[in-house]
């Protein structure tokens, strides 16, 4: 069984949901995820193992309402259980031997690119992060993510916290001031558009650049075949060959009309699933 | 119940099983054969001749006494025929279902040769769904003989038919069995691809539920070789044996343009949404799926088959199989190809897809296909299909589902250090099941690449077999151990 410890609602949307799965806590490395279901009649959902903590066997996942399956898992209280939680799954993240990174997060891309920067923070070497949100009220995770780095910048699409504008833009500025070069490589995590545009951003710059995709998943163990993404001229699965992958060579747009596959039917279940909540 | 026909075939006398009729069938998830009564059983069980050497059990892969179970419902005595199957089989409600007969047991029976042979299928089908409908009736499972504990612990790794068969017959040894199982539910492809009109999912439960009631536990959503490792099992968590009965998985694409479009899917993805997740009851179940309108399915096997006429009932207006060779080749089951034709599946063989294209959103809707003909014989006897020059036709589609087989799931198999592999990446195994690694066998589709649920049973069968030798004298491949013998 896998019981909601503790449930905060961080900003507005974005709650912060304690764990307790003392095997997947034994497993988890920073980059690995977790399929979950709320109830039997759940999608299986993908989440990022935003923390673990291996001795209280219990990790952090920090989910974003955005629909209907994110609501329902959103609406579990403090002492239930999840119909099932499943992983650790995909490759961790692999600790490159850099002098200084660039992490990049949009929106709740803050939750799983912080024990990425914690742990080169860990190995000694300069972070650089980069926090974006739609406004001061949706950042979360800021202390957080600045105890972990040398330098971090805030940016607001209006300027209501930190610099006005997206993250493309301090992240271009840190690497043309980045001479002699030092910065290693550069991890994007955040809205599908954001990634795609900080791949963007560091091309000229040719700094590895990795991404962590959210296709649509099923099974998250590379049965299904449904997370499948061209990367350079290859398929590849995102749950097992990934989820990171060089940016440089994700084809974003097929990325992203694979994500609208299930636009309609999303509206439908989002819609029944407010209503449900209403009438209870 | 509307929709059902009875017909009894004429000439050779083979008893039909009746059926949901085509044009209400596709409106529905339930099972389309209804099951013989009693009667009708027992006119079938009659036409067999009792064969002194019953060709039919050569082409059973598991040896299954068909004369003598055959018998017994001739008789009247249905429930011993039911355990006379279970002798061989532990699962015949789901292989008297989707057994291949006609290339198995029927088709060597001696009747096929003049007229149509027994219908094995039918009568074990029968028999098993007696006895599960007796003991629901009784409240009891028939008798079980649980042999005393003999202590010793064994891991089974995916709750397919392989890894339940495993389980089954080692628990009945006395040993302590734990089946570790990534998804939510038990059954392997029985649960996730086989649709339920052609399975029903309670038949599985039920199975797994008396595999629990003989002290198997099931470890739901535990993925071996992430949460635990394979040694791992051996080592700290104690077990003594480990059992790999995973899989394929990992499917196929075929590295054509516009693959990866939306409305583009693996069939392993189109099933396992509407079987496992229900969302042919969408919204009451969470789990959406695309309904097109205009379906190509591409290939031409069982998963094909499950794919279009699952898409048929999910509202699809046309659904073609395309398929690369021609009628005669196809690999599904004849009852499949049969129902499939009866529910208005289109056919549009020697056809192979070059390319799909999509609209401005990125879903597909088009798939420019090549023109085949049979060329010379290939590897396997077929003929090969090679491509018509400058023929193409060009197949309106708003949803692909790309049957086409599939590769070896890497997660268990790559990571599990010092396990051999074979040239195509599937577990390499001896005639026994055991695998290069001391404790660890495997068996099912992991071993053989993408098979049949008797294959896997069998192979689980012989491995249980080896792995209860060892258990009793350390010693795998060895002689038997007093209480077998
Ligand atoms: C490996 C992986 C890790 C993830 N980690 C996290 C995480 O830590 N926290 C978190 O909140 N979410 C995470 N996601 C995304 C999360 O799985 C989806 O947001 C969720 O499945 C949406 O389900 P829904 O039914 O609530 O929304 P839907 O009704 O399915 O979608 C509502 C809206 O959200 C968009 N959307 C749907 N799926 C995704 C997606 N995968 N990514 C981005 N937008 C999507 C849709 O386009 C739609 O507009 C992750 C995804 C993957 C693949
Ligand atoms: C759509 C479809 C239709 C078919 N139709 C027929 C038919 O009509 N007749 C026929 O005879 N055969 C048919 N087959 C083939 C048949 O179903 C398979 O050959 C058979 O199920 C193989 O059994 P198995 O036990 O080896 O593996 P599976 O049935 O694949 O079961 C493997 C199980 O292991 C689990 N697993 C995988 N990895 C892990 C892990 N790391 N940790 C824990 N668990 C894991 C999986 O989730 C799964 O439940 C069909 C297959 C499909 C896909
Ligand atoms: S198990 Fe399959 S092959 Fe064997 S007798 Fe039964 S239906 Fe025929
Ligand atoms: S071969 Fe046919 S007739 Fe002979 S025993 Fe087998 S089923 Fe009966
Ligand atoms: S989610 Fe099914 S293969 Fe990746």
């Amino acid at each position: 069984m896998s019981r909601v410890l503790k449930k905060t609602e961080l900003v507005p949307g974005i709650w912060q949901i304690e764990v307790e799965t003392p095997r997947i806590a034994e497993k988890a490395l920073p980059g690995h995820f977790v399929v979950v279901m709320a109830d039997a009649f759940s999608e299986r959902v993908p989440l990022t193992i935003a923390d673990f903590d291996r001795e209280a066997g219990t990790i952090t996942l920090v989910l974003m309402v955005v629909g209907a399956s994110s609501l329902k898992l959103s609406r579990l209280r403090e002492g239930d259980d999840f119909y099932a939680v499943i992983g650790p799954l995909g490759h961790p993240s692999a600790i490159r031997p850099v002098e200084r990174v660039v992490m990049v997060a949009g929106g709740v891309g803050t939750a799983p690119i912080f024990p990425i920067a914690r742990a080169y923070h860990e190995q000694g070497v300069e972070v650089v992060a980069i926090q974006g949100a739609r406004s001061a009220d949706l950042l979360f995770w800021t202390d957080r993510l600045a105890s972990v780095s040398a330098e971090h910048v805030v940016a607001t699409d209006d300027g209501s916290a930190g610099r006005k504008g997206l993250v493309t833009e301090p992240l271009a500025e840190v690497l043309a001031a980045d001479s002699p070069k030092r910065i290693g490589c550069v991890y994007a995590i955040g809205p599908t558009p954001m990634m795609k545009f900080c791949a963007k951003t560091t091309e000229p710059f040719e700094t590895p650049t990795i991404v962590s995709l959210n296709s649509i998943m099923v099974d998250g163990t590379g049965m299904c075949g449904g997370c499948r993404v061209t990367v350079g001229e290859q398929t590849l699965f995102t749950c097992v060959d990934g989820p990171e992958f060089d940016g440089h060579q994700v084809d974003w747009d097929s990325l992203m009309s694979r994500q609208k596959t299930y636009h309609v039917q999303e509206g439908i279940a989002f819609e029944r699933m407010l209503e449900a909540h209403s009438n209870s | 119940m509307s929709g059902v026909k009875t017909k009894r075939s004429q000439k050779a006398g083979r008893v039909a099983m009746p059926e949901q009729a085509p044009e209400a069938r596709i409106e529905n998830f339930d099972e389309v054969p209804l099951g013989y009564t009693d009667e009708q059983a027992r006119t079938e069980a009659m036409r067999c001749l009792q064969c002194k050497t019953p060709a039919c059990c050569e082409g059973c892969p598991v040896q299954v006494d068909i004369p003598a179970f055959i018998r017994l419902i001739a008789e009247g005595k249905t429930l011993e025929a039911a355990a006379k199957i279970k002798e061989s089989n532990c699962l015949p409600a789901a292989c008297g279902r989707v057994c291949p007969q006609e290339n198995q047991c029927e088709g060597l029976c001696v009747l096929g040769k003049k007229g149509e042979p027994v219908a094995i299928g039918n009568l074990e089908r029968y028999a098993a769904q007696y006895a599960s409908d007796y003991a629901a009736r009784h409240g009891v499972d028939g008798p079980v003989k649980r042999p005393a504990s003999t202590g010793k612990r064994v891991a089974v790794v995916g709750a397919g038919p392989a890894g339940l068969t495993v389980a089954g017959d080692l628990i009945l040894q006395g040993h302590q069995v734990t089946v570790f199982e990534a998804f939510h539910k038990a059954g392997g492809v029985l649960s996730y691809g086989i649709p339920e009109f052609r399975l029903p999912k309670r038949i599985v439960q039920e199975e797994v539920e008396q595999l629990a009631r003989l002290g198997v536990r099931f470890e739901l959503n535990h993925v071996i070789g992430k949460a635990t490792s394979v040694h791992e099992l051996l080592g700290k968590e104690g077990f003594d044996a480990v059992f790999l009965g995973v899989g394929a998985g990992l499917p196929s694409v075929m590295g054509i343009p516009g693959e990866n479009l939306g409305g583009v899917y693996l069939a392993n993805e189109y099933l396992t949404r509407v079987n496992l997740m229900r969302a042919y009851d969408f919204p009451r179940y969470d789990t959406p799926i695309v309904r097109g309108r205009n379906v190509c399915v591409i290939g031409g096997g069982n998963v094909a088959m499950d794919a279009a006429r699952t898409a048929r009932r999910l509202g699809s207006e046309r659904v073609s199989i395309i398929y690369r060779r021609s009628m005669e080749e196809l690999p599904a089951r004849a009852e499949e190809i049969h129902h499939a034709r009866e529910e208005g599946i289109a056919f549009k063989t020697l056809c192979s897809p070059l390319e799909y294209l999509g609209d401005e959103h990125g879903m597909v809707k088009q798939a420019r296909c090549q023109v085949m003909e049979l060329g010379e014989p290939d590897d396997s006897g077929r003929r090969r299909p090679v491509p018509v020059d400058g023929k193409e036709v060009a197949i309106e589609t708003d949803l692909v589902i790309i049957a086409i087989g599939g590769n070896a799931n890497p997660i268990v198999t790559k990571q599990t250090e010092g396990l051999a592999l074979n040239q195509h990446d599937y577990i390499a195994v001896n005639e026994n099941g055991a695998t290069s690694c001391p404790g660890i066998w495997a068996g099912g589709d992991i071993v053989t690449g993408s098979a049949t649920v008797i294959l896997a049973m069998g192979a689980g069968r012989t491995a249980a077999q080896d792995i209860h030798q060892y258990l009793c004298d350390g010693n795998p491949s060895t002689a038997r151990c007093a209480d077998t013998a």
